[in-house]
């Protein structure tokens, strides 16, 4: 079944198309992609074909750029995807553990969900922040530093709190 | 955000910047746009502003170290579409100085890509930003509106007959797309697949017309110069490689950080700058110039000073500016194992040289680091990533294998002993 694109999401798209010449609304797939995930959580076959529509452009091309960048989830994942940094200068500041913290933490390895559906961890690359290592960015959006054990601690109470809210909220 | 941030003495593209004085106001306040404001009131020829330009000998800061002067002339005069980029892909593991540049002082680098608009003919022009760093994203979204609003930026620039449309566009996370070509396929709506050079973008670039892609703080030092004059950022820096240059320090070092230096300052000025390496122990290894680059013995770089021939002749490369430090207690098979693994990972995939290789890089480097390396293991990567290189589109390939020579040159003992022993010699693990 699909959903029709909501009037804010093609507002949005609309937005991002107008930066380009006219003409090049395929410039604007990122941007929709983007948009897309950040409302439905997840990129499935649908939103892409929804896009696809949108803008006017092959599915299987839409699909080729969503498949390609690694911040699109082709899969459900959890509420808060959370991207931990690995390389190496946050491995040298303390990268390695935050992750064991955060595995530990969630009770889960690379690239899972809780089973609770709340949190998916994933192993990130540079985010060109080291200064601030251990970093780690929570739906590829808000980026959290120094990330030491107590930090994360904190930072998954918050999760949780805030998505128990917005539960009672609905 | 703190009160003041301290970049060093020496500093002039990071001066003054307190975390809080972004704004437009400030920015003008510090002299910011008097630059573009000089040069369209007098309606200086584009040609003596790049003559300024080549004076300063300004090299490009994204890595490859590319007279600035020269490559803005390489653009075709009479084209009727023409766009200049700016590279904020910023993902070159260790290099984190273009972040700062865009949160803290975002107006330097619209001002710069103005005038390089003005100097080489150009309408249009893209801030192409790296995924990570959203927030960064949407704090250069708010000053492109402060410059549109206060028509520093638009149609008609302050009542001249200039005219340049400037947008910002977000990426979400591949590392290739930093390569010039991959980023220009990226912004046509596509994957980020190097192109075949030539034609170089000069020439054919974004949407097939000439395009000049340029890094942030190349972009950002374009405003001082125009300002100050090209002699003034000559005498900053060194004779063939003018200005001051930004240092991202990260790793074993007591205050990771940015640092702004004269181009051919002391590395153990550098060091001392970062607080010296953490709790006092000794130097091990440096890569200088991002994860691509070769690394060096600590006690080489002690010597070195950092500009682009002292590095060269030391044995690496400037690249990015980002000084990666590693101590005695860091193994160096972990390392490179982890690098490998990111070169592996980021590989675009079209040559199969890369592609190839760095599986076979990342493969050797998993097994050797946990235990089950062969006899044979170390001369198969040093052959694996000497067949890599010179035999790619683009230089992700080259980037891939140095590291690994270097690593293995430098460090072959503790390969070795990695293979022989199924296990790490030093005794405090990464
Ligand atoms: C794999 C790869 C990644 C790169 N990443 C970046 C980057 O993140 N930022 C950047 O400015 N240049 C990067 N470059 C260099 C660009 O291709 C290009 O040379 C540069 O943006 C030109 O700007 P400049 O002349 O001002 O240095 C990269 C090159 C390669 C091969
Ligand atoms: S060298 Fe690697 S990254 Fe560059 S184009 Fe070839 S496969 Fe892609
Ligand atoms: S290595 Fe983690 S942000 Fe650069």
């Amino acid at each position: 079944m699909t959903m029709p694109l909501s009037v804010t999401v093609c507002q949005k798209i609309d937005q991002a198309i107008a930066k380009y010449p006219a003409g090049r609304e395929q410039s604007a797939v990122m941007a929709a992609l983007t948009i897309v995930q950040s409302e439905r959580g997840w990129l499935s076959p649908e939103s892409l074909r929804d896009v696809a529509a949108y803008l006017n452009m092959p599915p299987v091309a839409v699909y080729e750029v969503a498949s390609f960048y690694s911040m699109y989830h082709l899969k459900p994942v959890g509420r808060y995807v959370l991207t931990l940094c690995t390389n190496l200068p946050c491995l040298l500041q303390g990268a390695d553990k935050a992750a064991r913290h955060l595995q530990e933490a969630l009770n889960i390895g690379w690239s899972e969900t809780t089973a609770d559906g709340m949190f998916t961890l994933l192993q990130g690359e540079c985010m060109g922040a080291c200064q601030e290592a251990p970093v780690l960015l929570t739906n590829h959006h808000r980026m959290c530093c120094k990330m030491t054990p107590p930090q994360i601690d904190a930072l998954l109470a918050q999760l949780r709190a805030e998505a128990a809210g917005k539960e009672r909220d609905e | 955000m703190s009160a003041f941030l301290d970049f060093g003495p020496d500093a002039v593209l990071l001066a003054g910047l307190t975390g809080d004085n972004w704004r437009l106001k400030d920015y003008v306040a510090r002299g910011g746009y008097e630059a573009l404001k000089k040069i369209l009131s007098e309606r200086t020829a584009p040609e003596q502003v790049l003559a300024e330009i080549k004076l300063s000998a300004l090299r490009g800061r994204g890595g490859a170290g590319f007279p600035t002067g020269m490559k803005w002339g390489f653009m075709p005069h009479n084209a009727p579409e023409k766009y200049v980029i700016c590279n904020a892909d910023e993902g070159e593991p260790g290099t984190f100085k273009d972040r700062d540049i865009l949160r803290f002082n975002p107006h330097a680098v619209i001002e710069g890509m103005a005038i390089a608009a003005y100097v080489m003919g150009c309408g249009r022009g893209y801030n192409y930003i790296h995924g990570e760093i959203w927030e960064v994203y949407e704090r250069c979204e708010e000053a492109l509106a402060e410059a549109r609003a206060s028509g520093f930026i638009g149609s008609r620039i302050l009542g001249s007959p200039f005219s340049f449309e400037l947008f910002n566009h977000h990426g979400f996370g591949a590392y290739i797309c930093g390569e010039e070509t991959a980023l220009l396929e990226s912004i046509e709506g596509k994957k980020g697949q190097s192109r075949y050079k030539p034609p170089f973008p000069a020439n054919v670039g974004l949407y097939g017309k000439p395009t000049t892609v340029n890094n942030v703080e190349t972009l950002a030092c374009v405003p001082l110069i125009v300002k100050n004059g090209g002699q003034w950022f000559l005498d900053l820096g060194r004779p063939n490689a003018g200005g001051t240059k930004i240092f991202s320090v990260s790793g074993d070092v007591e205050r990771p950080g940015n640092y702004e230096l004269r181009l051919g300052a002391p590395f153990a000025k550098l060091l001392e700058m970062a607080g010296g390496v953490r709790g006092g122990r000794r130097l091990k290894a440096v890569i200088p110039g991002g994860s691509s680059s070769p690394v060096l013995p600590g006690a080489v770089m002690m010597e070195t000073c950092l500009d682009y021939d002292s590095i060269a002749k030391a044995g690496s490369m400037m690249g990015s500016g980002a000084v990666i430090v590693m101590d005695e207690t860091r193994c160096m098979v972990r390392c490179l194992q982890r690098l490998s693994e990111f070169y592996h990972e980021e590989s675009c995939g079209q040559c199969a040289p890369c592609r190839e290789g760095t599986g076979w890089l990342a493969h050797i480097m998993h097994r050797i680091e946990h235990g089950e390396g062969r006899p044979g293991d170390i001369e198969t990567l040093d052959r694996v990533a000497h067949n890599i290189m010179g035999r790619t589109v683009c230089a992700l390939g080259d980037a891939a294998a140095l590291p690994v020579r270097s690593f293995v040159k430098h460090f072959r003992d503790e390969f070795v002993y990695h293979v022989e022993h199924r296990r790490c010699q030093v005794a405090d693990h990464v």
